[in-house]
Formats: structure tokens, sequence, C-alpha cells
């Protein structure tokens, strides 16, 4: 990467960590004074990770209780009043 | 149902982007459970139908995004290919301390579909709208669990 290309983008870089940063869920207040790049896309990869695991968790979930439907056309009006929604 | 629905919930913009393709997600994600229950016998696994349940999952998302994003192509040209969807789940446990960004970008490259092509900054706006997909398809997960397992407790009574 020439330095000249990394001079022109840095600010948008910045702003992208920081709109990355909105996006995660708050945890503990930090001090003041920004968090490094490093530690929010470290935070960045763990979020992206616990909700892999929740698809995961919930869709395990879901055939359990799939498992325990046997009335057809209870599903079916299930399905249909929250395509309505 | 008076539960709270997902997709109008927001009435404050009904026309955006993420409105509408939230409404595709939804149905997308819903016909398929739709058609994983009509075909699951009872001799069908719990795992087999749980992987179901997760790729159907993981494809609304990527048709909600359609070819607009490079991080949906990705996982629909994964879907595509039939390949079994595999992602890392292990929790950061560094040896040493990563203190560049570089460092963690590559970590995170291989969390987000078609990270490892991209760069530094594709990545980033790339994962933005990554994280917002899945963060939507968990409460949409979330919210058809809690109807049917609402309706499983109170059957309506004809």
């Amino acid at each position: 990467m020439s330095s000249r290309r990394s001079r022109i983008s840095e600010e948008e870089i910045n702003e992208l960590i920081s709109k990355l940063q909105s996006l995660l869920p708050e945890t503990r207040r930090r001090g003041p004074g920004r968090v490094s790049a490093a530690k929010l896309l470290q935070e960045t990869c763990n979020y992206i990770r616990s909700l892999s695991k929740e698809v995961d968790d919930l869709s395990d979930r879901l055939s359990a209780l799939m498992e325990t439907m046997d009335n057809n056309s209870a599903e079916a009006e299930i399905v249909r009043s929250l395509l309505r929604s | 149902m008076e539960s709270k629905s997902f997709t109008t919930g927001n009435r404050d913009n009904p026309n955006t982007d993420l409105h509408g393709s939230k409404n595709m997600m939804a149905s997308h994600f819903l016909r398929a459970l739709f058609r994983i229950q009509q075909t699951s016998t009872s001799s069908s696994s719990f795992a087999g139908r749980s992987r179901r349940i997760r790729r159907a999952a993981y494809a609304s998302m990527a048709y909600s995004a359609g070819a607009r994003r490079a991080w949906s192509r990705a996982l629909l040209r994964k879907l595509r290919s039939r390949a079994r969807l595999r992602f890392p789940r292990r929790l950061s446990r560094t040896a040493r301390p990563q203190r560049r960004d570089m460092d963690q970008a590559q970590v995170l490259r291989k969390l987000v579909p078609g990270g490892p092509s991209m760069d530094y900054c594709k990545l980033l706006e790339e994962t933005a709208d990554y994280i917002r997909c899945l963060t939507t398809q968990v409460r949409l997960m979330q919210t058809v669990m809690d109807s049917i397992s609402s309706y499983a407790h109170h059957p309506m009574i004809p």
C-alpha cells in the first residue's frame, strides 16, 4: 500500500471503524479517550462469533419446537399470520 | 397475536431499504421453515433439521442482501455449491497480544464471507453490513420462536 493511498483513506478508515463501533453492543463504559482500532476489531470479531452462535442455538431450538408440532393446519396458520405481519 | 411485528415494528421508516430487505428475509425464512416442517418425517434427525434451519437462516440473509454486497455474493456462492457452511467459532484467545489493527483484520477476514479477497476498507464496510444483517436474522428467529412457542402453550380453541 503506497503511503499516498493510506494518507487519503485514513479518514475514511476512521469513519468506517467508528461506524462499526456504533454497531457493537455496549459493554462496560470505557473511560475517556478512544479505543484502539485493534481492540475494536477484536470486539467486532467476538461479536460476529456470538451472533453466529445465536443463529446455531436458535436453529436448535426451532428444530426442537418443530419436532413437537404435528398439526399441519396450526403451523400453516402461524406461518400465514407471520407473513401477514 | 399482539406480539410486536418483526417487519413493521419500526414505523418511522416504512420505505427504507432495510425495511424491504427485512420483509424479504422474513418471508424467505418462513417459507423455508414451512418447507422444512412439511418435509420432515418422524425419522428425520433433530440435528439434520437443525442444520437445514441454520442453512435457511444464512440463505435468507444472503437473498435479502442479494447481489448488492460482496459478503452476500460470497455467501450465495457457498450456498449454491452445497458446501458445508462453516464459520470459525472459537473465541479469540491469542497467545501473543494483537496490537496492530491489521492483524485483527486478518482474523476478521475469516469471519465475514468473501473476506479474504477484500482490502481493509472494503472489509470494514462489508463487516458493518454483515453485522446488521446477522442481528436482523437473529431477531427474526427470536420472533418466530416466540410466536410458535406461545402458540404451543396457548393453542387457539376453535
